[in-house]
C-alpha cells in the first residue's frame, strides 16, 4: 500500500476554530529522507496542520499515521515519544541555562540526569550534522540563528525523525539561511523526515524536494519541486496569476526631508543600540534600511517619530515644503511634532502593541492620533467612521464591522487599517517598520503599491524591511545597520544582495562619508 | 471506521472558544447557573440545617423584597456599592489597579464629619454642604493623587501601594474619632442636637439624595468613559501605553488626572455615607465596599448601568443572608455558604459564554 511510506500523514484532517474553519479535509504525507516544502498564504493554516501533530492542537475529524500505523496526539510529549519534533518560530529556552542544561531539560525522566553525557551526545549530533554550536554558551549570549540551532539539536537529541520547521529562515540572514539549508540537507541524507514552512518561494525552490499547498484552510495539491516555478507556486498559493514584479520609478526631483546627524540611541540598560548615525532622507524616494533584526532598525524610526530618547549631540532636521527654516525634533514629543504641523506618519513593527489599540474597532483606531483635535471635551466620531468606511472600501478592509476590535481581524487586515490610517494623514515623511512581515502575498504588494504611490507623490518613504529580495527590488538607496552603525548606504539598482548579507554582518572598516 | 476510532481516542474533554454567543444563549447560561445554583444551595440547607429550602429561599427573597422599607434599604445600600464602582471604573479601565477605594472613602468621609462637626454650628447649610462636599472629594482625590504620582514617577506597584494607603486611613480615621469623642464611650451621632450637615429627608428618607447623586454619577460616568476625549485616552492607556506614547498621549498625565478622578468620587462617597446614611464616621463606615466594588465594576466591564445590575445582586444576597440569619437564628457563616454558592454559579457562568466544552465524539452531530 503507498500509505506506508510515509513518515507522517493525515488523512482527511479538519479543524475548526469557533466558526473559522482553519483545515477542511487536508491530507498530506512526507517521506523518510524527504524535504517537504508547506506553503500558503497567512491564514491558509499551515501552522494550524503543523501543531496537530506535533501535538499541540487534537484534530476534530481525520486521522494522523505515523510510520503507516494510526496513532493519538494529545500532547507535544506524545508527539516526541512518537519522533515528531517541532521548532516553532518563537524559541522556548531558559535564558541563563547553557545549551547542554537546555538540552538536558527535555531529556526523558527513565535517563538519568549527568550533563557530561549529555555534553557529549549533543557534540556528537552537532558533528554529525555540522551545526555550529557552542555547547558551553548561555542562551542570553547566543543570536537568534544560535538559538535556533540550539533547538533543533534539542529535539534531535529527543531522537525525532520527522522535524517540523515554522518559518526558521523568517530571522535569519542570507548567511545564515544558507547554514540552515545546509544542515538541512545533512539531516534529509540521514534519512529524516523535514516539514519546513516558509513563505519564500525561492527558499522553496532551493531546498525541498516537493511543495504542498494549502489555500484558505483546504490543500490544493503537490508539486515536485523540480516541476515549479515561482510564478507556478505563487498561481496555486492565490488561486490566480499575481504580477510578481516591484514597480520602481526613478525618484523625480528629489527634495532633502531629513537631516540626521550623529544619532545616538542608548537602551535603558545603558547600551548603545544607535551609535553616530548620519543620513538624509529625500522626499520622492525609498531609502530602504536593512540590517538583522534588533541592530537599531527600532529606535531609529522611534527616535525620529519623537518616541526614543536620544544621547547629546544627536541633531534631526525636518525640511518642511512650506517653511524655508528646518525644524529641529530632537527633544519634541510626538504631540508636539504633530502639533507643529509636521506630517509624519509612522508605521510600527508592532501593530497590535503601538499602532493600534486591540481592543477598539476601526473607527476609533482612526481616531488615535487626531482625536484631540478640536475643543470640545467629546470625541467626534463621525469623521473617524467615515475614513474608516474609506479604508475599508479601498483597501478592502475584511471586518464584520467598523467596530469589531481589530485584534480579531487577520494579520493582512490589521495591517491594512494601520497603513491606510497613516496614509489618510497626508504624510511628508512616511515610515514604514517591517510593512509586510506576516502578509500574504496579495496584501504584499498592494502595500508595495501604496509606498510607490507615496513616492510618485513626493513623499519620503523609509523602508525598514527584512526581506533583501524587495528591498533591492523596491529601494531607490538601502542603508544597512550593523550593531547599531550605519555600515555604508547602497544604491539600491547596484547593490547585490550578499553585498548587503555581508554588511549585515561585519562592519566595514571605512568612514562614512 | 477509522473516523470512529480516532474519535474513541479523544481526550474526553476539550475547550474550544466561542465567538460571540446570541443574546438568548446568554440569558439561558445565566439562568441555567442561578437555577442549578439554587439546586446546590438547596442539597445544603436541606441535609446540613435540615430546614426547607423553598422556606429559607422565600425569607431571603423578603429581605429585600419583603416590605417597601426593606426594598428602600436595599436601594440605600445598592446606591452606596454602586457609588464606589462607578469610582474605579477609570482607574481599572485605565489597568491601575486601584485596591484603596476603602482608604478613599474613609478619609473623605472623615474630612465630611470633621467639617460637620467643627463648622456646623456656624456655616448655613447650603454652605455647610458644599464645604463637606468639597472637602471630601479634596481628600479622596488626594489619598488617589499619592499612588499614582509614584507610580508614574518610580514605577511603583499600584496594587501594594494603594492597599497601605487604605491603613493609613483607617488609622487616621481611629485617631480622629477618639480626638472627637473625647471623654465619650464612642463617637456616636454627630451633630445629634442640630442635625447640622445631615441631608434632609425626601421622599420620607434622608438616603434620597444618596441614591439622586448616584443616578446622576452613573449616567455622567458613563458618558465620561464612553464620549469624551479623556474617556478615550483612558482606554487608549489601558490597552497598551506603548500605543499611548505612539499616540502622543501624556501616560503620566492621564494616570494622575484618572485617579484623582477616581480618588474624588470615592472621597465624594465617603460624604454621601456620613451625610446621608451614617451620620457618624468609623474604621468600619467603607464596610469592605472599596474591595465589593472592585468585582462590580469589573464583572460589568465598566459599563456603570450594568455596574447597577451586579450591585444590586450583591447586596440583594447579602441582605437575603442576614435575613436567613437572623429569622433562623442560623449561624451567619451559613447564610454566607448560601450566597457565596450563588454568586460562585453565577461567575462561573462566564466561562460557559465565552468558551463551549466539547465531549469526545460530540463534535460528529454538533457539525
Amino acid at each position: 500500500m503507498a500509505q506506508t511510506e510515509y513518515a507522517v500523514q493525515l488523512n482527511h484532517v479538519t479543524k475548526t476554530f469557533g466558526p473559522v474553519v482553519a483545515n477542511r479535509d487536508v491530507s498530506l504525507g512526507v517521506r523518510s529522507g524527504e524535504i517537504l516544502a508547506l506553503l500558503g498564504e497567512n491564514g491558509s493554516g499551515k501552522t494550524t496542520l503543523m501543531n496537530m501533530i506535533a501535538g499541540i492542537y487534537f484534530p476534530d475529524e481525520g486521522e494522523i499515521l505515523v510510520g503507516g500505523k494510526e496513532v493519538t496526539i494529545r500532547s507535544p510529549k506524545d508527539a516526541l515519544e512518537l519522533g515528531i519534533g517541532m521548532i516553532h518560530q518563537h524559541f522556548k529556552l531558559v535564558d541563563v541555562f547553557t545549551a547542554t542544561e537546555n538540552i538536558a531539560l527535555s531529556m526523558g525522566h527513565e535517563e538519568k540526569f549527568d550533563l557530561k553525557r549529555v555534553h557529549d551526545r549533543a557534540r556528537a549530533i552537532c558533528e554529525k550534522y555540522q551545526f555550529a554550536l557552542d555547547l558551553d554558551q548561555k542562551v542570553y549570549e547566543m543570536s537568534v540563528s544560535q538559538k535556533q540551532t540550539l533547538e533543533i539539536v534539542k529535539v534531535l537529541y529527543r531522537g525525532a525523525d520527522i522535524l517540523i520547521l515554522d518559518e526558521p529562515t523568517a530571522v535569519l540572514t542570507p548567511q545564515e539561511t544558507e547554514r540552515l539549508f545546509t544542515v538541512i540537507r545533512n539531516m534529509k541524507a540521514d534519512g529524516k523526515a523535514v516539514i519546513i514552512i516558509t513563505h519564500k518561494l525561492h527558499e522553496v525552490l532551493a531546498i525541498s524536494d516537493r511543495v504542498a499547498i494549502l489555500r484558505k484552510g483546504e490543500y490544493v495539491g503537490d508539486i515536485a519541486t523540480a516541476d515549479a516555478t515561482e510564478e507556478s507556486l505563487t498561481e496555486m498559493m492565490v488561486g490566480e496569476k499575481v504580477e510578481l514584479n516591484i514597480d520602481r520609478p526613478a525618484p523625480v526631483n528629489p527634495v532633502k526631508r531629513l537631516d540626521i546627524q550623529h544619532l545616538s540611541v542608548r537602551s535603558p540598560e545603558g547600551v548603545t543600540v544607535l551609535d553616530d548615525a548620519t543620513f538624509q532622507v529625500y522626499g520622492g524616494e525609498i531609502l530602504g534600511i536593512a540590517g538583522i533584526s534588533g541592530n537599531g532598525q527600532k529606535e531609529l524610526l522611534e527616535a525620529i517619530a519623537g518616541l526614543q530618547p536620544v544621547e547629546p549631540g544627536t541633531s534631526i532636521q525636518f525640511f518642511s515644503p512650506d517653511v524655508v527654516d528646518p525644524v529641529q525634533l530632537v527633544g519634541k514629543s510626538p504631540k508636539a511634532i504633530c502639533e507643529a504641523g509636521i506630517h509624519l506618519s509612522f508605521v510600527p513593527e508592532d501593530r497590535l502593541g503601538m499602532g493600534l489599540v486591540g481592543s477598539m474597532g476601526m473607527t476609533d483606531n482612526m481616531m488615535l492620533k487626531s482625536y484631540g483635535k478640536g475643543h470640545s471635551p467629546l470625541v467626534d466620531r463621525k469623521a473617524p467612521h467615515d475614513l474608516a468606511a474609506t479604508i475599508k472600501e479601498e483597501l478592502g478592509v475584511v471586518t464584520p464591522d467598523l467596530n469589531t476590535p481589530v485584534s480579531r481581524l487577520s494579520g493582512g487586515n490589521v495591517q491594512k487599517v494601520l497603513v491606510g490610517r497613516e496614509l489618510a494623514a497626508d504624510p511628508i515623511v512616511l515610515m514604514t517598520a517591517y510593512a509586510v512581515r506576516g502578509l500574504d502575498i496579495n496584501t504584499s504588494y498592494t502595500i508595495y503599491r501604496l509606498l510607490n504611490e507615496q513616492k510618485k507623490n513626493g513623499v519620503a518613504v523609509l523602508y525598514v524591511g527584512e526581506d533583501l529580495d524587495v528591498l533591492l527590488e523596491l529601494c531607490d538607496r538601502i542603508l544597512v545597520l550593523c550593531g547599531g552603525r550605519v555600515n555604508g548606504i547602497l544604491d539600491g539598482r547596484t547593490a547585490t544582495k550578499e553585498e548587503v548579507g555581508l554588511r549585515m554582518t561585519q562592519l566595514i572598516k571605512e568612514e562614512q562619508a | 471506521m477509522s473516523q470512529s476510532i480516532t474519535a474513541a481516542h479523544a481526550p474526553l474533554l476539550r475547550i474550544a472558544r466561542r465567538e460571540g454567543a446570541t443574546l438568548p444563549q446568554k440569558i439561558a447560561v445565566r439562568a441555567g447557573a442561578i437555577l442549578l445554583a439554587l439546586v446546590v444551595d438547596a442539597l445544603f440547607i436541606f441535609f446540613v440545617t435540615g430546614l426547607n429550602p423553598l422556606a429559607v429561599y422565600g425569607v431571603m427573597w423578603g429581605g429585600t423584597f419583603g416590605t417597601s422599607v426593606r426594598f428602600s434599604w436595599m436601594l440605600r445600600d445598592l446606591s452606596i456599592l454602586l457609588c464606589v464602582g462607578i469610582a474605579l471604573a477609570p482607574a481599572f479601565k485605565m489597568r491601575f489597579w486601584n485596591c484603596g477605594g476603602e482608604g478613599q472613602i474613609l478619609i473623605g468621609g472623615l474630612a465630611a464629619a470633621l467639617i460637620m462637626v467643627y463648622q456646623g454650628n456656624n456655616l448655613p447649610a447650603p454652605a455647610l454642604f458644599a464645604a463637606m462636599a468639597l472637602g471630601s472629594i479634596a481628600a479622596g482625590a488626594l489619598w488617589g493623587f499619592v499612588p499614582a504620582w509614584f507610580k508614574s514617577r518610580w514605577g511603583t506597584n499600584e496594587t501594594l501601594f494603594t492597599l497601605m494607603m487604605n491603613y493609613v486611613a483607617t488609622s487616621i480615621v481611629a485617631c480622629m474619632t477618639n480626638i472627637m469623642r473625647g471623654q465619650a464611650s464612642s463617637l456616636g451621632t454627630l451633630n445629634k442636637a442640630t442635625k447640622a450637615g445631615w441631608f434632609p429627608i425626601v421622599l420620607g428618607q434622608r438616603y434620597t439624595i444618596n441614591i439622586i447623586v448616584v443616578i446622576v454619577l452613573t449616567f455622567l460616568m458613563y458618558a465620561y468613559l464612553k464620549y469624551s476625549k479623556q474617556g478615550y485616552e483612558i482606554s487608549v492607556v489601558g490597552e497598551s501605553q506603548n500605543t499611548a506614547r505612539y499616540a502622543g498621549i501624556n501616560v503620566r498625565k492621564v494616570t494622575i488626572r484618572t485617579m484623582l478622578i477616581s480618588g474624588a468620587v470615592c472621597g465624594l462617597c465617603g460624604f454621601l455615607i456620613v451625610a446621608g446614611k451614617d451620620q457618624t464616621i468609623s474604621t468600619t463606615s467603607a464596610g469592605g465596599r472599596g474591595f465589593t466594588a472592585i468585582i462590580v465594576a469589573w464583572l460589568a466591564k465598566f459599563n456603570t448601568f450594568y455596574m447597577a445590575l451586579i450591585s444590586f445582586l450583591l447586596v440583594f444576597l447579602e441582605r437575603g443572608a442576614s435575613e436567613i440569619a437572623s429569622a433562623y437564628s442560623l449561624n451567619e457563616y451559613a447564610a454566607d455558604i448560601i450566597t457565596g454558592v450563588i454568586l460562585f454559579f453565577i461567575l462561573g457562568s462566564e466561562f460557559f459564554i465565552n468558551y463551549r466544552v466539547i465531549l469526545r465524539g460530540a463534535n460528529k452531530e454538533g457539525k
